[in-house]
């Protein structure tokens, strides 16, 4: 077998390079190949689709494409930074900038586009950047960065869907951005005139100055900044420039290796993606099939598909694009399918232009009606789902009916016939989805993995729901056997009812007498409501260990105590208080991530004895045994650091005494750095807050644990009053709709829209529930009382605070402790 | 016999501890029909004695209390685990004598 092992090259590392190799690494099961990729970016293959996102989250790993590093697949090798730069077809080598020869039994040249900059004077200066590689991101946050903010302006050449993007972009960096299009309208490719007249609007309400029929005549210094002069006249002062007028083919090599070109470029191939060197085959951006290059990442993948098959010894042919486009651009939804300006012979138009709900909808149908052509819709696209993949098929009703606001006939999964691509990234029809539901994929994540559909851009993630309950799936949702709700529905059901017992609850909307599962749950939504103290009546019998002792439960029975710290600011005679009781009480100590002080060891008897000294010296608990809000870390801030720009241990006080106490679905973790360099590491929190020179930046949806994440930026530059009530809807609004045990994060991208629908709702009210919600907190902060003193003020709950209710001060004979460090940890019990 | 506490001084679906003169440990458990319950305290995943602490409840019907260790489930009358049935603790017998919650020896 190793003797008929061939080696395949390939150049370039995209997106459609690691999908051919994936696919002919899935498919390639007797190993008939060994794979080198040779890559120019010192990256692997990212999601460059997504490009955009990056200026989210600045985390390059964030658009990593899924196994990019083929780790543990020795029969493909990766060489990063060190593009190909000479192909000998005679000898079946290419040679990288770096002298390094690899043979070839097959090519594939899949090197992508080059952003076109038109050729005008100054097009190179400092302050010229394109925008297509994470380093251009990153060249273009450090000049934005160095500029004075406030006042900061850009240019953006070119006015289509990355120009769009890219203005956005800078948007979020601070400054004013002016795109500038040749063409009559925003998005000539995608949207007709209609359509681009109400983005045109949408767009410039955003701060975006846009100037249509115009181009740069030239770019000079003029001192730190740049002076960029248009064809109409005008001048425009601006900071940096950013060229995103369109790509072209990156053909090099295919022309020094003596391979035809197309007559706009691109390397030409045959249906099956071989160009004139049957050994050479080319996918992507740089190839041109039937006179045309594709500049999407369906086809590429289409392509790739195709390749694969061949190198296999298959007879695949390129099936054709769908250049349908779905995406959201500064904020406005916009998507284009099929014949979208109506080209085709005899094609008609049907369009729907509401001004008032900033909607523009547009079918093209043939000329009986009968048939869906295309569609341009702007606003509003919910619909896009269903009628993309009805593109030449037979309409379920008249095109104005589907196009009016309410329309009557509902459209959906329903209307979709068997042979309609549900998703065109991936080509996979609505039969294909079902046989898939059909053979077992019961949730929307089985779909993908079996099929593929929705695992690029999404758009269909949708459909793919409707398509599964339409098979009659219904993945359970309920939280345990005793109730067949979710958390979020059983708050609901709290909020609406007014039931405050779990007994009438569970009488009511349950059934039996509940378990380990739904009674911290229904606990949990009880302290949300302020139901006071959580061992009161009932609610004590609900409690897991942890919240019942008010302390954290240890692998021998012991507990183990954290008193609140708020900002980690503590004072000497403070720490004193805390170095006394565990040396009096024999506890292990030890400094947490959090910023305070863990004392281990206490026996249930011990707890009381010990809150009461530190409630004496002003603590209070610090709820580390419940899923509540924990702590809010911080630097030391603008008080003492010599790069601080604003007060980050006040704010963190403020907020932690804020939201001390506050109960929700898992444990609430916050940050607050004084300045960018993030000491206070805020973005691996769930709610994490960086200065600014003007204010504050708030992210959410960080955390450590099994699978970190970032957090991502919700509102950008906002004063603390608009700071606190963000946070306030924003932990609210959590705490009533995640389910059990579901931290931010999760909880962010289960929505449908994700953090964007987040931003709708908290930042701009959507929902109309802000009042709500802080309404809601405010009672929250209004009613807080600690926890520790509560029992130390009741006899009742204190008498719960023995090992042995029949021999109370006897010590549990099962627990004992040995030296390790100087300090007493727990001789290993086992079961 | 071992006097382990008032009946009422016993919350519903709660456990209390109780050591015997022996030394060994009982977990005792009232449950929401007003059924007492009592199994060895000792958690056998841990060796904990905390089996008294953990929450009180049903799977399937059945009465069982969840070690708040490992999230072990113990069926109140059996002291089988619900969940791996190769671990189980003893059950002492209990009774209500006088308003008195009394164990015998198992």
């Amino acid at each position: 077998m190793a003797a008929m092992t061939r080696t395949l090259v390939v150049t370039g590392y995209g997106m459609v390079g690691h999908r051919l190799i994936c696919t002919l690494r899935q498919r390639d099961v007797a190993g008939a190949w060994q794979v080198v990729v040779l890559a120019e970016e010192p990256r692997p293959a990212y999601d460059r689709v997504s490009l955009s996102s990056y200026v989210d989250s600045w985390d390059a790993r964030e658009l990593d494409l899924p196994g990019n590093d083929f780790a543990g697949d020795g029969r493909v090798s990766i060489r990063l930074g060190d593009p190909v730069v000479t192909v000998d077809r005679g000898r079946r080598e290419v040679v990288t900038g770096s002298g390094y020869r690899q043979r070839y039994d097959a090519l594939v040249l899949a090197t992508g586009s080059v952003p076109f900059v038109p050729p005008v004077p100054g097009h190179d200066l400092p302050g010229c950047f394109c925008y297509r590689t994470i380093d251009d991101l990153d060249a273009i946050r450090a000049a934005a960065g160095r500029r004075p903010a406030g006042r900061a302006a850009a240019m953006v050449v070119g006015g289509g869907l990355l120009g769009l993007e890219a203005a956005n972009a800078l948007r979020g960096m601070g400054l004013s951005p002016h795109v500038v299009e040749l063409g009559d309208r925003l998005l000539p490719l995608q949207v007709d005139e209609g359509g681009a007249g109400l983005l045109r609007g949408l767009v410039q309400r955003l701060g975006v100055t846009v100037h249509t029929r115009t181009s740069v005549a030239g770019i000079e210094p003029d001192g730190a900044r740049l002076l960029a002069n248009l064809s109409n006249g005008t001048e425009l002062d601006v900071d940096l420039v950013v060229f995103a007028a369109g790509v072209r083919p990156r053909d090099a090599l295919a022309r020094q290796a003596g391979l035809p070109v197309g007559e706009r470029g691109g390397v030409v191939v045959d249906p099956g993606c071989r160009t004139e060197d049957p050994a050479v085959y080319a996918v992507g951006e740089c190839a041109c099939l039937d006179g045309q290059v594709y500049g999407l990442v369906a086809p590429g993948y289409a392509m790739a598909d195709v390749v694969a098959d061949r190198l296999l010894g298959g007879a695949a042919t390129f099936p054709g694009a769908d250049t349908a486009t779905k995406l959201k651009l500064l904020g406005v939804d916009v998507a284009s399918f099929g014949d979208a300006h109506g080209t085709s012979e005899n094609a008609l138009a049907v369009a729907f232009h509401d001004a008032v709900a900033g909607s523009y909808r547009k079918l093209v149908v043939s000329d009986d009606g009968q048939t869906l052509l295309g569609g341009v819709l702007v606003g509003d696209t919910s619909s896009y789902g269903t009628l993309r993949p009805l593109v030449g098929h037979r309409l379920p009703a008249e095109p104005g009916a589907l196009l009016a606001p309410a329309a009557p006939v509902p459209l959906g999964v329903d209307a979709l016939p068997a042979g309609a691509q549900v998703c065109s990234c991936n080509a996979v029809t609505r039969q294909a989805v079902d046989t898939a539901i059909d053979g077992g994929a019961d949730t929307v994540a089985a779909i993908k993995t079996c099929t593929r559909a929705g695992t690029t851009c999404g758009s269909c993630v949708p459909t793919l729901a409707g398509l599964l309950t339409a098979r009659g799936v219904v993945g359970s949702t309920a939280l345990c056997e005793h109730f067949a709700h979710t958390r979020a529905e059983l708050f609901e059901i709290v909020l609406a009812t007014g039931l405050r017992t779990f007994s009438d609850l569970i009488a009511r909307h349950g059934t039996g007498r509940g378990c380990d599962i739904c009674k911290p749950v229904v606990a949990s939504i009880l302290a949300s409501l302020g139901t006071g103290h959580i061992l009161d009546g009932e609610q004590a019998a609900l409690q897991d260990t942890n919240d019942h002792f008010l302390a954290n439960i240890q692998r021998n029975g012991t507990y183990s105590v954290v008193p609140r710290v708020p900002g980690g600011e503590i004072t000497p005679a403070k720490l004193l208080v805390i170095a006394e009781v565990a040396r009096d009480f024999g506890l292990y100590t030890k400094i947490t991530g959090g910023q305070r002080i863990d004392l281990l060891g206490a026996t249930v008897d011990q707890l009381p004895g010990i809150w009461r000294r530190l409630v004496d010296a002003g603590f209070e608990s610090g709820h580390a045994y419940g899923k509540a809000v924990r702590t809010v870390k911080s630097c030391v801030g603008s008080t003492w650091c010599r790069y601080g720009v604003q007060d980050s241990v006040a704010l963190a006080i403020e907020l932690e005494l804020r939201y001390r106490g506050l109960r929700s679905p898992h444990k609430i973790k916050a940050g607050v750095s004084g300045c960018a360099r993030e000491c206070a590491e805020a973005r691996g929190k769930d709610v994490g807050v960086i200065a600014t020179e003007h204010g504050w930046n708030l992210y959410v949806g960080g955390n450590g644990g099994f699978s970190p994440r970032h957090a991502r930026l919700l509102a950008s530059d906002v004063d603390r009053e608009t700071l606190v009530r963000l946070v306030d809807r924003f932990l609210m609004f959590y705490i009533r709709t995640a389910d059990r045990l579901q931290r931010t994060a999760a909880w962010i991208e289960s929505m449908d829209g994700g953090l964007d629908h987040l931003k709708q709702v908290v930042v701009e009210d959507s929902l109309g529930i802000c009042a709500d919600l802080e309404a809601a907190m405010a009672r929250h902060v209004a009613g807080y009382a600690d926890e520790w003193r509560g029992v130390l003020e009741d006899p009742a709950k204190l008498a719960r605070f023995t090992s042995f209710v029949n021999a109370p001060g006897q010590p549990d004979p099962l627990i004992s402790f040995r030296a390790e460090r100087g300090q007493r940890v727990p001789v290993a019990v086992s079961g | 016999m071992t006097v382990v506490c008032a009946y009422d001084a016993l919350q519903a679906e709660r456990g209390v501890a109780a050591l015997l003169a022996d030394g060994r440990q009982v977990a005792v458990f009232r449950t929401h029909d007003g059924s007492v319950y009592a199994l060895d305290n000792r958690d056998p995943a841990s060796g904990a004695g905390v089996l008294s602490r953990g929450i009180v409840g049903d799977r399937a019907g059945s009465p069982v209390v969840v070690s708040p260790i490992h999230k072990h489930a113990f069926d109140l009358r059996t002291g089988r685990c619900v969940d791996d049935e190769r671990m189980s603790v003893s059950v002492f017998t209990v009774r209500v004598s006088g308003g008195v919650i009394v164990i015998g020896v198992p």
